[in-house]
């Protein structure tokens, strides 16, 4: 029962052209284009977070809710696209689904069960 | 059947531990992305287990204490900024291996190590010592009408805005016996020596001086109603408040209040996860042989490697992402 | 070049050069075979007698409280001194009493110890690093360096949390369940805020979390990506299918609780105000450490949002195990198996969402209470079916009654008790009354003890075989069982009584207090002493029996009970690589008295 030893390929050391450029070189080049536009766009984006924070949308919780959007849209790129979540396998998105369920049940029961005390009661902590 | 077991049987005769480069058939995935992303998924839960205290935190707040305006915002964005750079060239440098160019790869992941020091230096060097350079004192509901001049209730009820209870700025003066009998002293000579005021002001033994900041110094003026992006010069106006009248104050530390525990352990255990990515991107970039030294032997996977740290990288900016509004901004 | 490679990248030679199968590995010395092995048998072995010795910690620190209930303020008999000497002076008197404090250090700790460091290592790590990978017919888990870190960091929790005890002032005493503020302000007044029980609890529990979710990781990436070829989801022991659901509870229930514990810990080191509210007073003065504003509430919910799934995690390998056994000795396929697969994923699902049943007596309102009553009462639906699929597998079955199946029978009425007594808790009217009383207790301990430490003797006796070739004594281990079974419903059923007359839990007095109230049930303490007294001795029996039969127990064969699973398709013990031949899966788990055929089994490997 002697440590296995986690290997890993075929065989390179027989397989010369590993070190050749692949097949599909053109196709991953063409993403380093949109890598570095979905970059830009996220700067791009930071300062429209920045921007946006400072004007009024009426209520703190607005202004809240606008900059949760505009995040919300930042993590959505690099999440598809820098994760490459864009077409990915669909086990990873279950995971991922099952994870943004339970998440939104923490958050929102959690905010359920503070918001919805005993009538007559109140959930302070000052 | 007989291509399904042609298929696996190499892998499986090897006794060693299959798909660990290549992907499975069915599947489409190779082992390690499977684990990086569950991994991923518990990250999630511990920043949503974190985020959902500060949302219960500060829902529950009572006005007047969740401040906002107090961290420097361009400092923070242009952290963003490094953060956003070096998730661009993380991914250049997975792709420089996937088409085999070594020399862009180390160019790319050195650039992107660089960032995350950047982005760690800015914060350790610069952005938290100035919070614990930075006083603050909590005053009692019953005595703040006394310190009117630097809070500005009445201007801020008749504008329909949350109450000031906070006088924040530079100690230059702590009651006997305080913990920030030092800093105090730093302060007061730094503050002598910028203004030639020696001694401004006589205080009593049990007060507490502080160099107001500028929102103090004016709390009634309409301009210090919203947060400003740069941030402003601490004016030269002193409040000298007894310490009786203080419900509890402290520099901007974790003790502090809620809104600095939250920030600091947030922004604390993402910075820990920056510098354990930084840490690997490292490994994976000096000629260890399970780094660059792989690249010879087995550049695919490699390749791979960088791709897990890459998405641990991504999700680490993906925190950020939200941290910065959060905190900065909102 | 090549050594250097061979070395560290693990390289090797391809099976069409050496021929199938046939690998050299350098010698590896004992600590690299025995201590940090990356073979997931070994690792196994290890999570599991680690486990197995904490159990028995756990139960002994119990057996001192149970003392004190039934004679409060007595001295401990024969060890009074002893413990004295061991544990100090805040939890044992000088005439070797159980002192409060020390009650308190005893039932927060026996509560930690029991469900982190006994059930879980032992069910989900041991059982299910050793077993699952061989099940599958893998040749390791997918990630075994990986493996060998997570035991490492669990090992390492293990020394701190033990270490706890041997600081100022005794280890954590503020429940398993460390609710501030109380668990904010324990143990501080010695003045270190690092050397106490409690904040070196929560570093004990960082790292066991650490552990668990990286062990988590490994299963599920190991059964989606190294079954055999032709072992398709449905083909699945229901073993794997309950390991699988039990890490991903793991992995997604156990953060939001580190997170909660590093709050808790800067609350303790740094005086922040998570969960520490404005204006507490303690004593008769305002805690003037903290600058307040923080939640005890919050706490709560990120407690039990780990806690709730997390008894889950303690039942569901259990529900495995016995289904193997189950199905292995009636000889026939288990009832319902498709069932059995959807209820364990609904009943995963369901976890996420019912933990605020643990929070009905915090003051909530009507609607959020009512969301969880409603997820309460739905998730009972697929732990019946479970319990009901396998009562019916037993029906019409060739029951062979050796002792794992006895304890695998056993195991159905007493989880059923367990599950039963916890349908009044799901409703908050009811546990107005029930809330905090032995109750809970018993209710809780019926689907644990006799529930799920029931499933893992039958897995020991079942699988001792396949790790040493031999099986125990079946004279022992009936002694074991029918000893063990009488005893613990003598410590048990009683507190269900206790319960329902008012009982508190957690009062060290022996309920002294209520004796107004509740007089007539205050007897049962008596018996359920002498009951978990003999309890313990029963479980010496076994503990003699599972280490004498490594030498002295009837020799086997590779597959001494006639199983079809692919685990008893391996050489005993398994070699590294853990088959000798290669696997293609060509049938279900469970093809037991198929008609028509020879034997009455038929191994998952054979050809259709």
């Amino acid at each position: 029962m002697s440590a296995p030893h986690t290997d890993h390929s075929p065989h390179p050391t027989q397989d010369s052209s590993i070190h050749d450029v692949p097949a599909n070189a053109a196709e991953i080049a063409s993403h380093a284009v949109e890598y570095l536009k979905v970059g830009a766009a996220l700067l791009v984006l930071t300062g429209v977070t920045v921007g946006l924070s400072y004007v009024d949308f009426g209520s703190r919780s607005m202004n809240i809710v606008v900059g949760m959007i505009v995040a919300t849209i930042k993590a959505g790129l690099v999440a598809a696209i820098f994760m490459h979540l864009k077409g990915e396998k669909i086990t990873i998105w279950r995971f991922l689904v099952m994870t943004g369920i339970f998440a939104a049940g923490l958050f929102f029961l959690t905010y359920l069960a503070h918001s919805d005390p005993i009538s007559g009661t109140f959930h302070a902590t000052h | 059947m007989s291509n399904l077991i042609s298929k696996y049987l190499p892998l499986f005769t090897d006794k060693e531990v299959p798909y660990t480069v290549q992907a499975r058939p069915d599947t489409g995935l190779y082992s390690a992305k499977l684990g990086i992303w569950l991994f991923l998924a518990s990250e999630v839960m511990l920043f949503g287990g974190l985020f959902s205290a500060y949302i219960f935190l500060r829902i529950g707040a009572e006005p007047g204490y969740w401040p906002s305006g107090l961290l420097n915002v361009p400092v923070g964005t242009m952290n963003t900024a490094i953060l956003i750079i070096s998730s661009v060239t993380v991914v250049f440098a997975w792709a420089a291996l996937k088409m085999r160019q070594l020399g862009k790869y180390r160019l790319y992941m050195l650039i992107t190590i660089l960032c995350g020091a950047i982005f760690l230096t800015v914060k350790l060097s610069y952005e938290w010592p100035a919070k614990f350079n930075h006083f603050g004192a909590f005053i009692k509901k019953e005595s703040a009408s006394k310190y009117e001049a630097f809070l500005g209730n009445k201007h801020l009820e008749a504008t329909g805005q949350s109450p000031r209870w906070e006088i924040t700025g530079h100690l230059l003066d702590a009651p006997k016996g305080s913990s920030y009998a030092h800093q105090a002293e730093r302060n007061a000579e730094h503050f002598a020596h910028e203004t030639g005021r020696h001694d401004a002001v006589t205080p009593a033994e049990d007060d507490y001086v502080i160099q107001v900041d500028a929102v103090n110094a004016n709390p009634s003026d309409k301009d210090n109603d919203r947060p400003h992006f740069w941030p402003r010069e601490t004016s030269t106006t002193l409040a000298v408040i007894s310490a009786k009248d203080v419900e509890s104050a402290s520099v901007f530390a974790p003790r502090h209040s809620t809104y600095f525990a939250t920030y600091f352990l947030i922004t604390g255990l993402h910075g820990l996860h920056v510098l354990g990515g930084i840490l690997v991107f490292l490994y994976l970039w000096l000629p260890f042989p399970g780094g660059t030294g792989l690249y010879k032997t087995n550049p695919e996977h490699l390749a791979n490697r960088v791709e897990i740290a890459g998405l641990f990288w991504h999700f680490v900016d993906l925190v950020w992402i939200f941290v910065f509004p959060i905190f900065y901004l909102l | 070049m090549s050594t250097t490679a061979i070395a560290d990248t693990g390289h090797h030679n391809a099976a069409q050069d050496h021929g199938h199968g046939e690998h050299h590995h350098p010698e590896l010395g004992f600590l690299q075979r025995w201590v940090f092995s990356t073979d997931h048998k070994v690792i196994g072995l290890q999570y599991a007698v680690t486990g197995l010795s904490f159990l028995f910690f756990g139960f002994l620190l119990m057996l001192v409280m149970r003392w004190q209930l039934a004679s409060p303020g007595q001295p401990v008999p024969v060890v009074g001194a002893f413990l004295r000497s061991v544990f100090g002076q805040t939890v044992m008197t000088d005439a070797g009493a159980l002192t409060a404090a020390g009650y308190n250090v005893f039932g927060a700790m026996h509560g930690t110890i029991m469900v982190f460091f006994g059930i879980v290592p032992v069910a989900v790590a041991g059982f299910g690093n050793f077993v699952v990978p061989l099940q599958i017919g893998a040749p390791d888990m997918a990630f075994p360096k990986l493996n060998m870190a997570s035991f490492w960091c669990f090992f390492t929790s293990c020394v701190i949390m033990t270490g706890s005890f041997f600081v100022p002032g005794s280890a954590a005493k503020s429940g398993w369940t460390a609710y501030p503020p109380l668990a904010g302000i324990a143990d501080l007044e010695g003045g270190n805020v690092w050397l106490n029980g409690q904040t070196i609890w929560l570093i004990a529990m960082v790292f066991n979390i650490t552990g668990s979710l990286l062990g988590s990781i490994n299963f599920i990436t190991t059964i989606i990506q190294l079954r055999a070829p032709g072992l398709t989801w449905m083909r699945l022991p229901f073993f794997v299918w309950a390991q699988f659901v039990t890490a991903f509870l793991l992995v997604l229930a156990f953060p939001p609780l580190e997170a909660a514990g590093f709050m808790q810990l800067t609350d303790r080191v740094l005086g922040t105000s998570f969960f520490m509210p404005t204006g507490l007073m303690v004593g008769q003065s305002v805690a003037q450490t903290w600058s307040g504003g923080g939640s005890p509430i919050l706490w709560q919910h990120l407690f039990w949002f780990l806690a709730h799934p997390e008894v889950y995690v303690l039942i569901l390998p259990a529900i495995g195990i016995v289904s193997e056994v189950v199905a292995n000795n009636t000889r026939k396929p288990l009832h319902g198996y498709k069932a059995m697969v959807y209820s364990v994923f609904v009943l995963g699902f369901l976890s996420f969402i019912v933990w605020a049943h643990h929070m009905y007596m915090t003051g909530m309102g009507a609607k959020v209470a009512a969301f969880f009553q409603v997820t309460t009462i739905m998730i009972s639906v697929p732990s019946v079916i479970l319990l009901t699929s396998l009562l019916m597998s037993l029906w019409g079955g060739s029951i062979r009654f050796n002792t794992p199946m006895l304890f695998a029978t056993a195991f159905l009425p007493m989880f059923g008790l367990g599950g039963l007594t916890g349908i009044p808790l799901a409703f908050n009217a009811v546990d107005l009354f029930l809330h905090d009383t032995y109750y809970v207790i018993g209710h809780f301990h019926y689907v644990v003890a006799p529930g799920t430490i029931f499933g893992l003797f039958a897995g020991v006796y079942f699988w001792y075989p396949k790790v040493t070739g031999r099986k125990m004594s079946e004279f022992l281990g009936r002694v074991h069982f029918w000893g063990s079974l009488i005893t613990i419903n003598g410590v048990f059923f009683p507190m269900f009584l206790q319960g329902m007359a008012g009982v508190h839990r957690r009062w060290y007095d022996g309920g002294v207090t209520y004796e107004q109230l509740a007089g007539p049930v205050l007897h049962w303490n008596k018996v359920m002493t002498v009951s978990a007294g003999l309890l313990a001795l029963f479980q010496l029996v076994f503990i003699w029996n599972f280490f004498t039969s490594w030498k002295l127990g009837q020799k086997v064969g590779r597959n001494p009970w006639d199983a079809t699973t692919l685990d008893w398709d391996t050489p005993t013990p398994p070699p590294h690589g853990n088959f000798d031949k290669p696997l293609m899966v060509y049938r279900g788990p469970y093809e037991y008295s198929v008609p028509g055929h020879p034997t009455d089994f038929i191994p998952q490997t054979e050809k259709v």
